[in-house]
This record gives structure tokens, C-alpha cells and sequence, in this order.
């Protein structure tokens, strides 16, 4: 499989008044061209902020103070201004959370939709407006001839993301970045925009990275899945791996507080107690070790490496050292690994 | 990462959740929010700035009595229209000398001022120090600024909460009043108030006042609006505290910033308003200095005697800069978020 | 819309009709008349130019008569100038006023909209206090003492300009100046705070995402932003040039409305300064209402009914 993306050691710092917050802390990952990459944490754990800084979108006060960002072997990081505004939009286009303000709401919705095409090809303002057209009848918006010269605030906020999605795709992207496009949706809107992202990726053959705080629309859509924790990521593995073999207690945490068809009557949801760390002065060890039920000292002197649990499947926790005592994870978790094991796995 | 890490074993142990208080210790120290608001304007440089001014500039007003060299009202015809001159120091535009027809002159000599008087920044065409009167001008303004402020918080606040508390047909009402109010332009009612009232400080500050609420009831309304829907103050009504209690113990705190604000914002405007009336010749009448007075004598005299008018000018305009820098200083330390991002 | 203007349009009567009458009546509270003033006339002589002016009449058939000459436009007649009709006063004086007043309304919105911008787009560098700085100057500074300045400077001292004489385009320059200065400061102050805003926008996010530069983004999406809820200010703007124009007017001698309504006030001309005030009201209402029909139409929010259609 191709590689098409892949982020080393991204390290992303912000100036604020209180100090520098180190928001993104090493962070390294992959996409293969074609697959579907979800990355699940925590709001504010610093999703937007990894996938922003693959476009160069970061508020002023951020800066990317380490690492490389290689599309196609080359590192975005090096690249002029122009350089990266002909990718953005283009190879690499962006969907955000909130339809009902991402779009221009004094522009009607066929120049926004040509807008990407206008920029980057070379043609016509007719063509362009046509091509947006069909566009608009693909990501479904019904009647789209006639709707061509609406305003944003003319629909409702499921068919807004249909258009965020339009513009996203107008250009045929290799990479499409959605940044939890579902979350500001009702539940059955979010099920039809995640049949559409499907359909797409199989129509246009783009690679997608998916976020979400959801770990329930995760399993819909990706192929792998990245789980984020205060600035790194924690664990990461195939979606069988991540839901019925995860390793890391914030992943079992997160599992545990998601409803499923499989929650019997009788099991309850755990939330995990407490606030992530604050990031102007990261922990020493492990950032989750204080809201950790299975946290050992060694949490909290020395951050965990990523051991090995399978190919593909790696999680940062001490828990996997072979010097580790052996603890019995939650309830909910332990049928997940029986899960697994039915699946045919090999639970560590 | 293949390759495992030695790590001793007892390092291993559980702590299950004893750290779990640790976590309070990290993050900034929580401050109130007044504390909050001190810490970020003080720690805003133009506003600092502009507080310490007008604390000086209040500071001398109050103390006129004291710190004034002369008698403001106090003629002295022989004297009159003499340059600034600071003691027997030779700092030339300082120095009591004057071009007449080409020639620098030393006009204390003509004017056979005794020796070792001098004027600061010299005197009007009446003889009168003019920095004793632009003192005691400085303190008139302050006041009408004061008195017209007091009148906006004394029938801007109560009018906004209860516009805004009741809400319904009363606040329609009271709203339909408002937009009258304040479709006329303020200065036309201003004006039309000092042609009917005698001229004078108190009926600027009336006139000020019949106009100056409106913006202040506005905007205690539209918070109040906003607050009445706050769960506390959902609660204190289920729990039958009266009105005023209500208004004085969770209204009028959470409405403070924006007040505060305003404030800012309509002591420039009085101070505005009394130099324009006095610079028409309705305003103070003579011979009590005012700025508006001051600048409007200093006008007529400006080809000749340019001092006269830009010793006013100066102190009316840092008095304006320095309050609506705070106004602004004050909004983005009350709510840092319009500063910020 | 049309239902809207025409309610507006009734709301400006009802509110000219309460001016009117609240001015009728604080000038009938006036102890004085400038006949009173003139000893020479004997009581006799009163008597006569008193009924002249309907003077003789009970306060209430006066009201009536002078809301029923409004109907028709008439603003009953000055004390002064020979009697001539306030009406035809204004009619005279209004050109150089509207004149001085556009173009300082134009040359601070448009000043003031490039320094806002400016300000906004680079935000936080020397370029935005720079701009923020004159903009504070322009609100802080009073008009009449600006006019005094530049007409001591430009004009008597340096003579650029002339110095107090109403003639061709020339002579329009520094009282549009001294004018624009407080619409130039509002303007820019107003426009950086809604064009920062935009700028931190989602919808700014999703233009620059699209692979506009940064200059595209400012063009395409955020100066059109920003701009139309600048239109909101118009009205106060013209209250404070308005205003201005008082004073202005007479400190570089222009025919206008301004001088005449500080003349006015100075000679106790009262049907004048009713007629004027009435005036003055109307204008300003009108250009309220103006502001708002502009804002429906820029703003497809509010042009075409708010509300999402599914
Ligand atoms: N402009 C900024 N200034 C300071 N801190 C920021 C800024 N943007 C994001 N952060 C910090 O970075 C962290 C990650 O944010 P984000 O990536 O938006 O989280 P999420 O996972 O919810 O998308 C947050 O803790 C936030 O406080
Ligand atoms: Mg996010």
C-alpha cells in the first residue's frame, strides 16, 4: 500500500498569555492512499490541531516547532506560501465541525462551490458554476439547478454540510481531512453525511482522516483508528484491533463511556473521571496517569514508548512491559477481548 | 520502539488513584474574576497609562484650590495677553518673549510686570493666569462629566433593568419611549435645553442628562435580558426573592462591566457636549472657566495668540484619548475573549 | 420589506409629530422674544409686530397653526433676515452644508474603512496601533478644534488653503476635513472589531482551506463581511457631522444651515431654530431609515427573510 501522507514527530506549540501551550507533543502517523484514518479523543486533546497544522491552518499565535510532514515524500513544512495554497483545497481539502458557520453567508452557494475550481484549473466562471452544479447533485442537495444562487442560511444544517462536503470535493482531492463533520448534526443527519463520505471516498478514490470525540461513528467508517490523548497519540491499530483488543486504559476509558448494540441492560456507562492536564507544563510521565485507575509509578516519571501488541497494533502504556503486573481491565473491556477472540484474534 | 526499555521492577506498583489530588496543584492559580479584570488591565500599558493621567488630571482638579498659582477669575487688565514664561528659566516659547512685527520682545517688560512675576502659560486678554484658569476649567468639565455620569446611572440602570426584567407590554412601552429619545439627535435636544434653561452647570448636566441615559438604558436591557434566563437568578425568583433584592444582589454585580464600560464612554461625551455649548456661547457663562470656554476665548485670540487656545486644547483632548482608551483597556480586561484570538 | 418601509415611514411622522410639538411648546416656555430685547419699540409698535406674527393669539391657537403650516411644509417665518420664510432660509443655506457634510461622510468612511481594514489584517504590528492611534484621535479630537487648527495652519500660516471664504471646491477642503476626522475614527475603530471578528471566522477558516491566499481571502470573503455591518453606523455618523457642522460652518464662514442655526440661538431667532431642529430631525430620521433599507438589501440574511427553507 502506498503511503501518501505521513506526519513524523509533529510537535505544535502556542504562545498565549499564560505561556507556551505545548498542544501537540510528537505525534507521528500515516495514510495509506485509499483508506479511511480516524483519530478519537477527548475534546481538546489536539485533533484539529494535528490535522491543521498538514494545511498550515494554525492560529497565528501556533507555530510547528518540530517534525516533518512528507505528502508524497515531500515535506509540506518546506513549502512556500503559494506552494501550499495550490495544495489546500486542491490535493488536501478540509471539512469543519460546524455546517451552520463554515459557510460565507453574504455568497451564494454556487460561487462557493466553484470557488476551489476557479483557483486552481484554469476555467471558466461557466464551466466552473456547472461543474459545482453537479457536484451539488452528487453530495445530494436536491433541485441543485435551482439552489445555485442560494445563501447558506436558505438550508438546513444537514444539507450546509452536503455543501461543506461539496466544496471539499469539488476539486477531487487525493486527501479529504473531516474534522468531526457529524458532531453538530442530529443523529440520523450524522448517519446519512457518513454514507455520503463512503460513497465518495469509493466514487473519487480520496483517503480520508476522520475525527471525532465519537468513538460510536468511528467504527462506520474507518479502517484504522488513532486515539489521541493531550497532545500524542496513545494507542493505534486496525478497528478490530482498537475495539475489541485495546490496550491502553484512556482507550478502555473511552470505550467504556460509549453506548453499543452489544451494552447489556445490566452494564453501566463509565465516563472517566477528571480533566486532562494542562499543557503550558505537560507532565513528566504519562499525561493520563493522574485520572489513570491502573496508573504504576513509572506513569509518573517517564512517558510510555509505543509497544507492539500486533502488526499494525501498537499502544503507549507501561502496562505492556514484561515487568508489568497483570491487571483485569473493566468489565465491558474483558467482553470486548472475548469478542475478539471469536473474531479469531489474539488477545495479549 | 522494538526494542524494550529496563525498567526495575518495583517501579511497577499500582498507585490507583491516590495523585488524583495532584492534579489540582497544576493549571494557573484560579483568581476571582474582579481580581482577574485588576491583573489583565494592569497589565495592559496604554491603559495604565491613561489611568495614571487622569488620576493626575483628577488629582489637580480636585486640589485646585491648592495647587492654582493665581486667582482664575482675577483681572489684571495691565497684564493682559502676556506669553508663557516659566520663572526666570530661558527655554525659548517660555521665556515671556514675543514677536511683535518681526521682532522677539520681551513683553513682561513692556507690560512693566513686576519683577519676578510670570505666568506658566501666560495670561488671557483679561490679565487672567491662564493656567489657573485652565485648572479650574479642567475641574468644571470634570464635574459636569461626573454629575451627567451619575444621572445616566441613576436613570439609565433602573430604567434598562426594568425594561428588560418585565419584559412584555412594559417593555414595549418603555422601548417606544427609547427609540423617540433617540431619533432626535442629542445635541438638537442639548441645545434646545440650554436656549430654554438658564445657561450654566446645571442646565448642562439636565440637558446632558434628558438625552445621555438612553445608550446605558439599552444596554441594561439587553443584558438583563440575558441574565433573567441565568439558572441562578431562575432560582432566586422560584425561591420568591423580591425584585429589588434580585436586581441588587445578582443583576447589578453581572451587569457591572458593562456599566463601568459605558461610563467610560459617556464622561468624554459630557465633556464633549460642554465644550461644544460653552464654544457657541451657550454653555458656562463668564467669567467661570470651563475647557469649552477657554478654547472659545482661546479661538478668537489663535492668529496672534496661539497658546491661548492650545493649552486647552491639549488638556480637552488627553482627558478625551486617555478615557476612551480605558473604555477600551476596561472591555478587553472584563472580557478578554474581544481581545484575544 | 414594503410592509416594513411603510411602517417605518408612519413610525417617522409619529416621531416628527412629537418633536414639533415638544419643540413648539419649549419655545412658548421662553420668557423672551427678541422684540423684548429691543426697547426702542413702543408698546404700541409690539403690539402690532406681535400680532405680525400671530403672537397676540392664544398659545394653543398658535399649535394649531403652526402644525398646520408644517402640513404644508411652511416652518413659519424668522424673526430676522426681513421676514423671510424659514422654509426658504434652509432652502438657501442647505447646498454648501449637504455639500461639506458628503464629502466628509465619504472621506471618513472610506479613510476609515482602509485603516480598519489595515488594522484588522495585520493585527497586533506597528501598522495596527498606527492605525488604532489615529483612529482614537480622530474620536477624541473635538471637530471645532480641528477646524481651528487646520485653518491656522493650512490656511492662515502655510496658506495651502484659503482661509474663510466659501467659493469653489477649494475652499471645501478643510471644514471636510475637520468634519471627517470623527467618522474616519469610528469607521476604522468599528471595522477593525468586525473584521477581526470575520477573520477568526469559521467561514475564513473553510476560504483559506480552499487555497485562496491570503489576499484572496481578504478580497472574496472578509472586506464584504465586515463591510456590511459598517452600513449600522452611518446614522450616528451623520449626527456627529451634523453636529460638527455647527461649529465648523462658522469657524470658515460657510453659508450653511449649521452657522444659521448657531446664528439662531445667539439672536433668539425662534421660529428658526424650531424650523431648523424640525429639520435637522427629519434629516436624521430619514437617513435612519435609509441606513436600514441599505442593510436589508446588502445583507441576503435579512433580504431574503431569516429562517433556514428545508
Ligand atoms: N490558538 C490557540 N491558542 C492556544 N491554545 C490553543 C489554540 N488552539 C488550540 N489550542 C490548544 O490546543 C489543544 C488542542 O486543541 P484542539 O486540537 O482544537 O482539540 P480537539 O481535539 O478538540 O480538536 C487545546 O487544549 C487548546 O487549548
Ligand atoms: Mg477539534
Amino acid at each position: 500500500m502506498e503511503k501518501i501522507l505521513e506526519v513524523k514527530d509533529l510537535h505544535v506549540d502556542f504562545d498565549t498569555y499564560n505561556g507556551v501551550v505545548h498542544a501537540i507533543r510528537g505525534v507521528s502517523f500515516h495514510l495509506n492512499a485509499g483508506e479511511t484514518l480516524a483519530i478519537v479523543g477527548e475534546s481538546g486533546s489536539g485533533k484539529s490541531i494535528t490535522v491543521r497544522s498538514i494545511l498550515q491552518l494554525l492560529a497565528k499565535n501556533g507555530t510547528i516547532s518540530k517534525g516533518e510532514i512528507l505528502y508524497h515524500g515531500d515535506d509540506l513544512l518546506q513549502k512556500s506560501t503559494k506552494e501550499m495554497d495550490d495544495i489546500r483545497g486542491n490535493k488536501i481539502s478540509m471539512i469543519f465541525q460546524d455546517p451552520m458557520t463554515s459557510l460565507d453567508p453574504t455568497m451564494t452557494i454556487g460561487k462557493q462551490v466553484a470557488e476551489p475550481l476557479l483557483i486552481h484549473n484554469n476555467v471558466s466562471k461557466k464551466d466552473a458554476l456547472k461543474r459545482a452544479e453537479e457536484v451539488l447533485r452528487l453530495v445530494g442537495i436536491p433541485n441543485p439547478s435551482a439552489r445555485m444562487n442560494d445563501y447558506p442560511h436558505q438550508f438546513s444544517g444537514g444539507q450546509r454540510q452536503r455543501i461543506v462536503i461539496a466544496i471539499a470535493i469539488v476539486d477531487y482531492p487525493e486527501i479529504l481531512i473531516a474534522d468531526e463533520p457529524t458532531t453538530a448534526l442530529d443523529v440520523t443527519v450524522q448517519a446519512q453525511i457518513i454514507d455520503l463520505l463512503k460513497e465518495l471516498q469509493q466514487k473519487i478514490g480520496t483517503s480520508i482522516i476522520f475525527i471525532t470525540h465519537d468513538l460510536g461513528v468511528v467504527a462506520g467508517i474507518a479502517d484504522r483508528v488513532a486515539v489521541m490523548y493531550a497532545g500524542r497519540f496513545v494507542e493505534y491499530g486496525s478497528v478490530n484491533d482498537i475495539f475489541y483488543n485495546p490496550q491502553h486504559p484512556y482507550t478502555w476509558g473511552l470505550l467504556d463511556s460509549m453506548p453499543t448494540l452489544d451494552t447489556n441492560e445490566g452494564s453501566r456507562l463509565h465516563s472517566i473521571p477528571g480533566t486532562p492536564p494542562n499543557l503550558l507544563n505537560p507532565p513528566e510521565g504519562d499525561a493520563f496517569a493522574p485520572r489513570n485507575a491502573y496508573a504504576m509509578e513509572i506513569d509518573e516519571e517517564e512517558q510510555p514508548p509505543f509497544f507492539k501488541v500486533s502488526k499494525n497494533h501498537y499502544a503507549a502504556t507501561w502496562l505492556l512491559h514484561p515487568n508489568a503486573p497483570k491487571v483485569t481491565p473493566p468489565e465491558g473491556i474483558m467482553k470486548r477481548f472475548a469478542k475478539y477472540e471469536r473474531l479469531g484474534g489474539n488477545v495479549k | 520502539m522494538e526494542q524494550i526499555p529496563q525498567i526495575p521492577k518495583e517501579k511497577f506498583k499500582l498507585v490507583h488513584d491516590e495523585n488524583n489530588k495532584d492534579q489540582e496543584k497544576i493549571g494557573t492559580p484560579s483568581l476571582t474574576y474582579m481580581q482577574d479584570v485588576r491583573r489583565r488591565l494592569f497589565k495592559n500599558k496604554v491603559a495604565v497609562v491613561c489611568l495614571t493621567l487622569l488620576t493626575i488630571i483628577v488629582a489637580i482638579s480636585i486640589l485646585a484650590p491648592i495647587v492654582a498659582p493665581h486667582n482664575p477669575n482675577a483681572q489684571q487688565v495691565t497684564m493682559s495677553n502676556l506669553p508663557p514664561k516659566l520663572g526666570n528659566l530661558n527655554i525659548p516659547g517660555m521665556n515671556g518673549y514675543q514677536n511683535m512685527g518681526g521682532k522677539m520682545v520681551d513683553a513682561y517688560k513692556q507690560a512693566e510686570a513686576p519683577k519676578g512675576t510670570f505666568y506658566i502659560l501666560g495670561t488671557d486678554y483679561l490679565g487672567r493666569d491662564l493656567l489657573s484658569r485652565i485648572i479650574y476649567g479642567t475641574r468644571l468639565s470634570l464635574v459636569v462629566a461626573v454629575l451627567a455620569t451619575l444621572v445616566d446611572l441613576i436613570i439609565g440602570v433602573p430604567y434598562g433593568l426594568v425594561s428588560g426584567w418585565k419584559g412584555g407590554k412594559t417593555d414595549t412601552f418603555m422601548q417606544r419611549i427609547v427609540e423617540i429619545v433617540s431619533s432626535v439627535p442629542n445635541l438638537i435636544v442639548v441645545i434646545l435645553m440650554m436656549i430654554v434653561l438658564k445657561p450654566g452647570l446645571t442646565s448642562i448636566v439636565i440637558a446632558i442628562a434628558i438625552t445621555g441615559w438612553v445608550t446605558m438604558a439599552r444596554l441594561v436591557r439587553a443584558q438583563t435580558f440575558q441574565l433573567k434566563e441565568q439558572e441562578y437568578v431562575l432560582a432566586a425568583r422560584t425561591l420568591g426573592e423580591s425584585s429589588t433584592k434580585i436586581a441588587t444582589k445578582h443583576l447589578i454585580p453581572n451587569l457591572s462591566s458593562t456599566i463601568i464600560i459605558q461610563t467610560m464612554f459617556t464622561i468624554p461625551n459630557a465633556i464633549f457636549f460642554e465644550a461644544f455649548l460653552s464654544f457657541i456661547g451657550i454653555g458656562i457663562p463668564a467669567p467661570n472657566a470651563s475647557l469649552g470656554t477657554l478654547l472659545s476665548d482661546g479661538q478668537k485670540a489663535f492668529r496672534f495668540l496661539p497658546y491661548q487656545m492650545w493649552a486647552p486644547a491639549i488638556i480637552l483632548s488627553i482627558i478625551m484619548i486617555a478615557t476612551n482608551l480605558l473604555g477600551d483597556g476596561l472591555r478587553d480586561a472584563f472580557d478578554p475573549q474581544s481581545s484575544e484570538n | 420589506m414594503t410592509k416594513y418601509i411603510l411602517k417605518r415611514i408612519f413610525y417617522l411622522f409619529v416621531t416628527l409629530f412629537i418633536i414639533a410639538s415638544l419643540t413648539f411648546f419649549l419655545m412658548k416656555l421662553l420668557p423672551g422674544t427678541p422684540f423684548s430685547n429691543q426697547n426702542r419699540m413702543s408698546p404700541d409698535q409690539l403690539k402690532i409686530v406681535k400680532a405680525q406674527y400671530g403672537l397676540d393669539q392664544s398659545v394653543f391657537v398658535q399649535y394649531i397653526r403652526y402644525m398646520g403650516g408644517l402640513l404644508q411644509g411652511n416652518l413659519g417665518t424668522s424673526f430676522q433676515f426681513n421676514n423671510e420664510p424659514v422654509t426658504a432660509l434652509i432652502g438657501q443655506r442647505l447646498a454648501p452644508s449637504m455639500q461639506i457634510g458628503a464629502q466628509a461622510m465619504i472621506v471618513g468612511t472610506i479613510g476609515g474603512i482602509l485603516l480598519g481594514a489595515v488594522a484588522a489584517i495585520r493585527k497586533n504590528t506597528w501598522a495596527d496601533t498606527l492605525a488604532t492611534f489615529v483612529s482614537i484621535l480622530g474620536l477624541s479630537i473635538p471637530s471645532f478644534v480641528l477646524a481651528v487648527l487646520l485653518q491656522f495652519y493650512l490656511a492662515y500660516k502655510w496658506r495651502i488653503f484659503p482661509v474663510a471664504l466659501w467659493d469653489n471646491f477649494q475652499s471645501s477642503i478643510l471644514p471636510t476635513l475637520a468634519l471627517a476626522a470623527m467618522p474616519l475614527g469610528s469607521v476604522a475603530r468599528f471595522m477593525r472589531t468586525e473584521m477581526v471578528d470575520v477573520m477568526s471566522s469559521d467561514y475564513i477558516e473553510l476560504a483559506k482551506s480552499k487555497g485562496n491566499s491570503s489576499w484572496g481571502v481578504v478580497v472574496k470573503h472578509a472586506l464584504r463581511n465586515s463591510l456590511i455591518p459598517v452600513v449600522t453606523i452611518i446614522g450616528p455618523m451623520a449626527v456627529s457631522v451634523m453636529t460638527g457642522s455647527m461649529v465648523v460652518e462658522n469657524i470658515f464662514s460657510i453659508p450653511g444651515i449649521g452657522e444659521q442655526f448657531v446664528k439662531s440661538i445667539t439672536t433668539n431667532d425662534y421660529p428658526t431654530i424650531m424650523g431648523l431642529t424640525i429639520f435637522y430631525s427629519f434629516l436624521l430620521i430619514i437617513v435612519y431609515l435609509i441606513v436600514d433599507i441599505l442593510y436589508g438589501l446588502i445583507d441576503p440574511r435579512i433580504r431574503l427573510g431569516n429562517g433556514g427553507k428545508e
